[in-house]
């Protein structure tokens, strides 16, 4: 990412936002067909599962960048780390308001400890932690190198969280994206709403990455100063 | 290996000559149980259910006391870098590390679960090698990940607090692993539903030891 195409890509990926935006909610509020049991409280499932899947790539992503910082030592891949990291909180935060939401006149539960609740929740609360980790370092490099070390450590854990809880009765349903139980009907919106999520994601990364960069950029210059 | 051991024994020797560490570790697991005994107090009928939870959660809590403690005799005396410039390998200073958190961890387990036995008027004398594998196998992950986390921990500024809040997100596989092993042992007929809880314990074990093992390196520089 240079610096001079930084903002022309941003304006491309703005306009396709701008308009995909209000197309994939048309989709997902009036396209789709309504569900037949749940009604019109089924139409969060498009909010719902394209955060996770956003939410679990930027989470993927963390955990790229720290492994690739950790060899290469560039802070490039450090300020990509944070980015997806902040974000992958965002994202999972929606499924976490989305999904209750949901589960109190389905479940009449707002929450149950059934393992993809709980396997989401933790997954929060590591990468809460990851941030937190972040605050507490003064010098930046040291910072980063930690952070990393946690990032990988974070993303090997998640797997072990659902292993371990794997086998307690999950009364969420399962992706219909592996089973192919989603209505051909409602895949259009689905589709949509996912794509215009990542690119939520891509847009909002790149604006994070700019400012990280550029509060880096402003840090070593003072430092520069206090030197001389 | 010698200099593992090296690391291991003046960890031990400082401890026995101070006390430091094992004294609080021991102390808080209690009062722990205590807490939990005044908690749980209208459910003496069904305790042993509540049991495996207990113990673990004053394991826990006494064995991050345990962990706060490990680096800090280093951070306060200026000795991390002395420690640093031993001629060994950063792994080696690791599995030293490793070795005395967990030793220290196990001595304060074997105390705390004997006066939760008492305290929770438990019976287990034919469960108690069952019992030995799952401290010794969750112990072993806990510190493993542990040792990790507080040598990130001991070089931040807020120290003591973010090392729980490191620790716990990453350990609990173990934690749920455990608490379930312990309660198939106290309270199932059958054995063989150990297998699971045993086999994830072992494996984040394995893998975190390994892990952490790679990453102290970086961590411990400066």
């Amino acid at each position: 990412m240079s610096e001079k195409s930084q903002p022309r890509m941003d304006i491309v990926l703005g306009l396709i936002l701008f308009v995909g935006m209000p197309v994939a909610l048309y989709m997902a509020l009036i396209g789709a067909p309504t569900e037949k049991t749940m009604g019109d409280l089924q139409r969060i499932f498009y909010f719902h599962v394209p955060a996770a899947i956003t939410g679990l790539t930027a989470f993927a992503l963390n955990f790229v960048a720290s492994l690739m910082y950790l060899l290469r030592k560039n802070r490039w891949w450090d300020s990509l780390a944070l980015g997806s990291a902040e974000l992958g909180i965002l994202f999972f935060g929606m499924v976490l308001i989305t999904g209750p939401i949901w589960a109190k006149p389905v479940w009449l539960v707002w929450w149950t400890w059934s393992p993809r609740l709980t396997a989401s929740f933790i997954l929060c609360l590591l990468y809460a932690a990851y941030l937190l980790i972040r605050k507490s370092f003064e010098d930046p490099d040291r910072k980063a190198v930690i952070a990393a070390v946690f990032g990988v450590i974070a993303f090997i854990d998640a797997p072990l969280v659902w292993f371990s809880i794997r086998w307690w009765r999950d009364i969420h349903p399962s992706p219909m994206l592996e089973t192919g139980g989603l209505a051909p009907s409602m895949r259009p919106a689905l589709g949509i709403c996912v794509a215009a999520f990542l690119i939520l994601f891509l847009y909002l990364l790149r604006r994070r990455f700019y400012l990280e960069t550029m509060r880096n950029k402003v840090e070593w210059m003072m430092r520069r100063i206090d030197e001389v | 290996m010698y200099k593992i051991w090296a690391i291991f024994r003046k960890d031990l020797i400082i401890e026995f000559r101070t006390k430091d560490s094992l004294t609080s570790m021991l102390f808080f697991g209690i009062v722990v149980l205590v807490i939990f005994n005044f908690a749980l107090g209208s459910l003496h009928e069904t305790i042993r259910s509540a049991v495996p939870g207990v113990l673990w959660v004053a394991f826990t809590f006494s064995g991050t006391l345990g962990l706060n403690r490990l680096f800090a005799a280093e951070k306060e005396n200026g000795c991390l870098q002395g420690l640093l410039m031993i001629p060994a390998d950063r792994g080696a200073i690791y599995l030293g590390k490793m070795l005395a958190s967990f030793i220290f961890m196990l001595i304060a387990e074997a105390v705390i679960f004997i006066i939760g036995l008492v305290l929770f008027n438990l019976t287990v004398w034919a469960e108690i090698p069952y019992l030995l594998l799952v401290f010794v196998i969750g112990t072993l992950g806990f510190s493993a990940v542990g040792t990790l986390l507080s040598a990130i921990a001991v070089n931040t500024r807020l120290r003591e607090v973010l090392l729980p809040l490191m620790l716990f997100p990453v350990i609990l596989p173990i934690l749920i692993s455990a608490v379930e092993a312990t309660d198939i042992i106290l309270n199932a007929a059958d054995y063989r539903a150990l297998k699971l809880p045993l086999t994830i314990m072992t494996a984040f074990t394995i893998l975190f030891g390994t892990i952490s093992c790679l990453l102290f390196e970086r961590v411990l520089e400066e």
